[in-house]
C-alpha cells in the first residue's frame, strides 16, 4: 500500500512533465459539463421558485416568472407572524450548545475506547455504542417523549441532551478510527512528564482530533438545525418552538398567503445556507472526511 | 496475527487501567441507557399492556401483537415503507452514483457544480417539503392542463393512485446528496494510474467503469445501500411535509403511523407494538443486507 503511494508520488512529477501527459489531465470534457449543467437545474430551479415566489403578491404567485413589483414586505410580515427571532434564537441556542456539548463529551468517549479496546470491558462499551446506530428513532419516538415529560426534560435542555447523547454513536464510529492513527508514543512522552490521562487528552489528543471535530460539528449543525421529529414530540410549550417547528404549526394558516410562508422557509433555510456558500468547501471535505474515516 | 495466537488464555490484555479512562465512558455509557435502551426496554413491556400512555393498564399478553396482525391499515403502512423505501434506495444509488462519476470527470467548474449538488443536504426536509409540497399543488398541475396532460392536471398530492410520487421524490431530491459524496469519496480513493493503465490496454469506458471503478467502490457502494435504506425506511418528515399520511391513509408509513395514533389517539400500547415489530424487521433487513453485500464483495 504504502509503497504503492510513494511510487505514485515519485513518478506523477516526472510524467506530467511529459507534454502528452499534461495535456490529458487538463483537457475539459464540454459535453460532460452541460450535462452536469442541465441537471443541476434540478437543485436550483426549486430554489428561484422559492426565492421569487417569496417576493410575490398572493395573485401572483404559482408560477416561475419573476415579479412584476417585488414584496420586500412579505418578509417582514413572515419576520413577524411567526416570531422569526425567538425561533431562530431557539434553534441557534440548541443547535450551539448541542454541538459544543458533543465535541466536549463525544471526543473523550471516543478516545477512552480507542486506546483500550485490548480490554474486555472497553470492546463491549464499543458494541455497546455502535448498537445504538441500529436503534430507529421511531422505536423509541413514544417512550421518549413520555419519559422526557416526567423527567421534566420536554423543553430546550433536554433537546440538547438528546442531541449529544443519541449522536454518540455515529459520532464514535466516525472518531475512533482516527484516533486509532494517532501514535500513542506522543502520549507516553506526556505521561513520562508527569502528566495525567485527563490533561494528556485535553491538551494533546483534543487539539489534534481538530479535522475530525470538524466533521462531527457540521454533521451535528445540520442535524440539530433541521431536525423536526425530536422538537415535535420533546418540546411542550409553545414558546420553546424551533424553526422547523414554528413552520410546522404555521402551516396550516399560511394556506392564504403562500408569499409570506415561502419567505418564512427561505428565512429557515437562509442561516445555514449563508454559511454554506462561504465554507462550501469547509464543509463538503468535512462531510466527506466522516465517510472515509 | 502471531501476537494473537500466543495469547491462549484471553485475547485480552491484563493491563492495568487509568481509572480516569473508567470516568470518561461510564457516565456516557449510564446516560445511553437512561435516554435509548431504558425507554426502548420500558416501551417494549407496554407493548404487551393496553395502556393508552397515562392511567391504569393490564398486562394483556400478545394481543397486540395478534390485534396488529389483522389490522389492514398497519399492514398498508409495512408494505407503503418497504417498497417506497426499496424504489427511493435503488433511484438515489443510482442517481448518486451517477453523479459521482459526472462530477469526477473533466468537466469545468468542479467545485461550483459540486457544491451546488450538496445544497439539498444541508437543507431541512420539512421546509424543503413544504415548497415541494406548493409545486405540485400549483405550478404542476398548471402545466399539466396547458400540455393537457391528464394525471399531471391535479394535484399528485390527492391522487391516491400517485401521491407515493412526490414523496420519492422529496426524498431522493433530499437525499441523493449524501449518496453523491459518499460515492465520491470512494471514487476518489482510486489511484488515477489504474485509469491510465487501463486506457492503454484499450479498455472502453463501459467497460473501465464495471470492471475497474465498480469493484473498487465496493465498500462505498454497501455503506450506501444501507444507510439510504435506513433513512428511507424511518421516512417520516416527507410524509408530514406533503401528504400528512393521506389521501385515506394511503401514504402512511409506520413511523407516521406510530407518530400519530401512539401519541394522539391513546393507542400506546398498540402503536409500541407496532414499534417492537418494525425493529424486529428492521434489524433482520439490515442483517439480510449485510450478509448479501459482504458475499457479493468476497467475490
Amino acid at each position: 500500500m504504502t509503497s504503492a503511494t510513494k511510487s505514485a508520488a515519485t513518478r506523477r512529477p516526472r510524467r506530467s512533465g511529459k507534454k502528452e501527459g499534461f495535456r490529458k489531465d487538463h483537457r475539459i470534457n464540454w459535453w460532460l459539463t452541460a450535462v452536469v449543467a442541465v441537471f443541476s437545474l434540478t437543485i436550483l430551479v426549486p430554489l428561484y421558485f422559492t426565492i421569487v415566489t417569496a417576493l410575490k403578491t398572493p395573485a401572483e404567485a404559482g408560477t416561475f416568472s419573476l415579479p412584476t413589483t417585488w414584496e420586500w414586505h412579505n418578509f417582514v410580515d413572515a419576520w413577524n407572524y411567526i416570531d422569526y427571532p425567538k425561533a431562530a434564537l431557539n434553534s441557534a441556542i440548541i443547535t450551539v450548545v448541542a454541538v459544543c456539548l458533543t465535541l466536549l463529551t463525544n471526543t473523550f468517549v471516543a478516545y477512552a475506547v480507542a486506546r483500550n479496546m485490548d480490554k474486555r470491558f472497553f470492546r463491549f462499551l464499543y458494541y455497546f455504542f455502535l448498537a445504538m446506530m441500529f436503534v430507529p428513532f421511531t422505536v423509541i419516538m413514544l417512550p421518549i417523549a413520555h419519559e422526557m415529560g416526567s423527567l421534566h426534560l420536554d423543553n430546550q435542555l433536554g433537546l440538547m441532551l438528546l442531541y449529544t447523547i443519541l449522536g454518540l454513536g455515529s459520532n464514535l464510529f466516525i472518531a475512533i478510527g482516527f484516533i486509532r492513527s494517532i501514535p500513542v508514543s506522543l502520549e507516553e512522552a506526556a505521561r513520562v512528564d508527569g502528566a495525567g490521562t485527563w490533561r494528556i487528552f485535553w491538551t494533546i489528543i483534543f487539539p489534534l482530533m481538530g479535522p475530525i471535530n470538524s466533521t462531527i460539528a457540521i454533521i451535528t449543525v445540520l442535524w440539530a438545525w433541521n431536525d423536526f421529529l425530536l422538537p415535535l414530540i420533546t418540546l411542550t410549550d409553545q414558546s420553546n418552538q424551533t424553526i422547523p417547528l414554528a413552520q410546522y404549526v404555521f402551516q396550516s394558516q399560511f394556506t392564504s398567503n403562500y408569499p409570506m410562508a415561502f419567505a418564512s422557509y427561505l428565512m429557515a433555510m437562509a442561516p445555514v445556507l449563508i454559511v454554506y456558500v462561504f465554507a462550501q468547501k469547509w464543509v463538503i471535505s468535512g462531510v466527506m472526511r466522516g465517510a472515509v474515516k | 496475527m502471531a501476537n494473537a495466537r500466543k495469547k491462549k488464555v484471553s485475547r485480552f490484555s491484563t493491563r492495568k487501567v487509568d481509572p480516569a479512562f473508567y470516568w470518561m465512558t461510564v457516565p456516557a455509557a449510564i446516560l445511553v441507557c437512561i435516554f435509548l435502551y431504558w425507554p426502548f426496554l420500558q416501551g417494549a413491556f407496554y407493548s404487551l399492556t393496553n395502556s393508552q400512555g397515562y392511567g391504569s393498564w393490564d398486562f394483556i399478553g400478545l394481543k397486540n401483537y395478534i390485534a396488529m396482525f389483522s389490522d389492514s391499515r398497519v399492514g398498508h403502512a409495512y408494505l407503503f415503507t418497504i417498497v417506497m423505501a426499496v424504489i427511493i434506495t435503488i433511484a438515489q444509488n443510482f442517481l448518486g452514483l451517477f453523479l459521482a462519476v459526472l462530477l469526477n470527470s473533466r468537466i469545468a467548474f468542479k467545485n461550483g457544480f459540486r457544491a451546488i449538488y450538496f445544497i439539498p443536504y444541508t437543507l431541512g426536509v420539512l421546509v424543503i417539503g413544504y415548497v415541494f409540497k406548493y409545486i405540485f399543488m400549483v405550478p404542476l398541475p398548471a402545466l399539466g392542463q396547458a400540455l393537457g396532460i391528464d394525471w399531471l392536471s391535479t394535484s399528485m398530492l390527492t391522487n391516491p393512485d400517485l401521491a407515493w410520487f412526490p414523496i420519492v421524490f422529496l426524498s431522493v431530491w433530499q437525499g441523493v446528496a449524501y449518496s453523491t459524496l459518499l460515492y465520491l469519496a470512494g471514487l476518489q480513493t482510486i489511484d488515477t494510474e489504474v485509469y491510465e493503465a487501463a486506457e492503454i490496454d484499450g479498455v472502453n469506458a463501459w467497460q473501465m467503469f464495471w470492471r475497474i471503478t465498480f469493484p473498487l467502490i465496493g465498500p462505498f457502494f454497501t455503506i450506501n445501500m444501507v444507510l439510504s435504506l435506513k433513512g428511507a425506511l424511518g421516512m417520516f418528515d416527507q410524509v408530514v411535509a406533503l401528504t400528512g399520511g393521506g389521501p385515506d391513509s394511503k401514504t402512511e408509513t409506520v413511523s407516521y403511523l406510530i407518530f400519530s395514533n401512539g401519541l394522539g389517539n391513546g393507542e400506546y400500547a398498540y402503536q409500541m407494538a407496532n414499534a417492537v415489530t418494525f425493529f424486529i424487521v428492521l434489524a433482520v433487513l439490515a442483517f439480510v443486507q449485510l450478509k448479501f453485500f459482504s458475499s457479493k464483495e468476497q467475490i
